[in-house]
């Protein structure tokens, strides 16, 4: 168990660089998450919730004919697409939400980009009956707009977000402002392992499930450790929940795949850790998309989940002390994903686990000898049709 | 050997900011603090209304550096820092217009910056270059006490003020750290919120900054959500000093192309200094 310090840091990285009025909040956030984790009554709730709302355990399904297809590694696919909503992100938001009724907290806010975040936080919304507020990029409204209509369906009211670039990074701007304006009475869900202190930790603890079920699913299967581990990473929170529970496997190794959109030698792409240099956006210090004056850049992907400037810290911690690999995927490669696994499988990702199976086709070509790997299939593909169909 | 310049130079001048309150102190008087945001609509104006504020009681100025994501801003301030961004108005150009404003004037500047753009800078370079420059003191609101020991220390060296925080939700127990931590004076927020917050000010500030006076004799100024003469009268009667921002910026925007730009801010700001 890697835990960062008193402060929130993971090495250099991470901490809470917030407006003082926030300070007492995430003090206090963090001190009821601790006492929570401790509690076997916050963990049976949250354990009952996730298996009986969002359907864990996922399967851990061996994806037989793309292995055949790739010859040199044998491919396993952890279903986070399978649970309610669609994505992994409804694991965090039962727990955050959970937290949030314990604290008190009447009013929820967050933000999202593709749309899967702000789902996953209006549907458990509904289901605790508390009011929730979704801050997403103008831009982003028009392009998700399908999950806009799902959102306002579960009584959330969707705040279109005009300023700046009108994407991810502004709609978490505008949902600090509302977190400072209205700090008594409001949660801030955020939904990646990004953010001040405790949020990266927290948001970890509530995903780490994904690597708990592969981790045990795999040895059961195989009778051993996966060689690979293989996970899309915009904030990078399903990657961080599939590796955290292999963080003392040294054999196993990680790879985290970020978005190089219109590819690296352009602006036009969001690998914060592949081309990033260390800064400060939205309350903690990372791997940052910036220009030489110290200015956030905007980033750019197909998959609107992995489109921020942005990335956890502990994701930036592991590329430091090399525990784990970061690479990229541009946006014609995601496509041929989506219909690599679409094709051999009948299972259509979304584009941001799609860059995790494009990977495969490039890791087949890498390896030595035959390989085991397991791919966080964070979501499904729904909602990209209409994106989908405009390059089919 | 910088260093011991540095030092050297502590003893024989004091930073503007603290003389500035001294001043203040004497004649019982509270100081009036405007903020600008830097480059709009541009540099020239900045380096004007600099000179201009200054003769219509200022006492201090807050220099705004703009930043892409101002996430403590409201719109109005928001806004302002997106069209000096479109001009291409960097930190290092900022620091140029501070140089060139310290030619003719001694107002005491504070510089108001995200931390991103002076982390990127490099801590121990910006300071050097702000001191240089002729800054006075800075104001980063998303760098906590907790987070600010490298920064303090190189701008303790540099005789560079450190202006942090306190705010309604400040617990008790953070609050000798911070008060600790600040030097020229502690920006009280008023009220939980961003910039230009239009709520009236509550009444429990006055317990805030009473629990303060008790941990610290350095002056205790407020701002955010300050706008009319009335609320400065009202905050300066209760504090050491208001600082007055969204409401020049948003006059600066009304009046950006006017004959008499100059003089209209000028005259706007000399109405809200002349109640304190």
């Amino acid at each position: 168990m890697v835990s960062p310090d008193k402060l929130g840091h993971f090495g250099e990285f991470g901490g809470r660089f917030v407006p003082e009025t926030l300070m007492a909040v995430l003090l206090e956030l963090e001190c009821e998450f601790k006492k929570a984790m401790k509690d076997p009554s916050f963990k049976k709730e949250f354990a009952a919730y996730l298996q009986n709302f969002a359907g864990r355990p996922t399967n851990l399904y061996h994806a037989e004919r793309l292995s055949k297809q790739l010859k040199a590694l044998k491919v396993y696919l952890k279903r986070e697409d399978l649970l309610h909503t669609g994505a992994h992100k409804i694991n965090n938001t039962l727990g955050q939400i959970i937290l949030a009724r314990r604290m008190g907290k009447t009013r929820i806010i967050a933000e999202t980009g593709a749309g899967q975040h702000g789902v996953a936080t209006a549907t458990v919304s509904a289901l605790f009956g508390l009011k929730c507020v979704i801050y997403m990029g103008a831009e982003d409204v028009v392009r998700q707009a399908l999950n806009v209509v799902r959102m306002r369906l579960m009584g959330a009211t969707v705040v279109p977000v005009t300023s700046g670039s009108k994407t991810l990074k502004d709609a978490m701007n505008e949902a600090i402002r509302d977190w400072v304006t209205n700090v008594n009475d409001t949660f801030y869900i955020i939904g990646s392992v990004a953010g001040p202190h405790p949020y990266p930790m927290m948001v970890r603890e509530f995903q780490k499930i994904i690597g708990q079920e592969a981790r045990r699913q795999f040895l059961k299967a195989e009778g051993d450790l996966p060689d690979y581990l293989l996970a899309c990473v915009g904030g990078g929170s399903n990657a961080m929940g599939l590796f955290h529970a292999f963080f003392n496997d040294k054999a196993v190794k990680m790879i985290g795949v970020e978005a190089a959109g219109h590819g690296l030698n352009t602006h036009a792409h969001s690998a914060a850790i592949g081309k990033g240099t260390p800064g400060i956006l939205h309350g903690s210090k990372s791997a940052l998309l910036q220009d030489t004056d110290g200015q956030v850049q905007i980033a750019h992907s197909i998959a609107a989940g992995l489109d921020y400037p942005g990335v956890g810290p502990e994701h930036y911690y592991y590329k430091t002390i090399g525990r784990a690999d970061y690479v990229s995927v541009d946006d014609k490669e995601a496509i041929a994903g989506v219909k690599l696994l679409s094709r051999s499988e009948g299972i259509i990702p979304a584009l941001e686990s799609a860059h995790a199976v494009a990977y495969l086709s490039k890791l087949a070509k890498r390896v030595k000898g035959r390989k085991t790997v397991i791919v966080c299939l964070s979501g499904r593909g729904d909602k990209d049709m209409g994106t989908i169909k405009e390059v089919m | 050997m910088i260093f011991l310049g540095h030092v050297f130079f502590l003893v024989f001048m004091m930073n503007r900011i603290d003389a500035k309150f001294n001043e203040l102190r004497k004649a019982r008087k509270k100081a009036f603090i405007a903020f600008i945001t830097a480059g709009d609509p541009d540099l020239q104006v900045t380096e004007d209304l600099a000179l201009a504020f200054e003769t219509a009681g200022v006492d201090i100025l807050e220099i705004g550096v703009p930043f892409s994501d101002p996430m403590a801003d409201g719109p109005i301030i928001q806004a302002a820092s997106f069209r000096a961004l479109q001009k291409g108005v960097t930190l290092k150009k900022i620091l140029s217009t501070v140089k060139k404003i310290r030619e003719s004037s001694q107002i005491p500047i504070a510089l108001m910056s995200y931390y991103n753009p002076i982390f990127h800078f490099g801590i121990e370079k910006f300071i050097l270059a702000a001191k240089e420059a002729g800054v006075d003191g800075l104001v980063i609101p998303d760098l906590p006490v907790e987070e600010a020991a490298d920064l303090s220390r190189y701008a303790k060296g540099a005789g560079i003020a450190t202006i942090f925080f306190l705010a309604p939700t400040t617990a008790r127990e953070r609050m000798p750290a911070i008060v600790k931590a600040a030097t020229g004076f502690i920006y009280f927020v008023s009220v939980a919120g961003v910039t230009g917050a239009k709520k009236a000010v509550p009444s429990d500030i006055m317990r805030q900054i009473r629990l303060a006076r008790t941990m610290t004799k350095k002056p205790i100024c407020v701002g955010f959500g300050v706008s009319t003469s009335e609320q400065v009268k009202a905050m300066g009667r209760i504090s050491d000093g208001v600082i007055v921002g969204s409401a020049i910026v948003k006059e600066i925007e009304k009046n950006v192309g006017q004959k008499d730009m100059i003089g209209r801010v000028a005259r706007f700001v000399r109405h809200l200094a002349a109640v304190l």
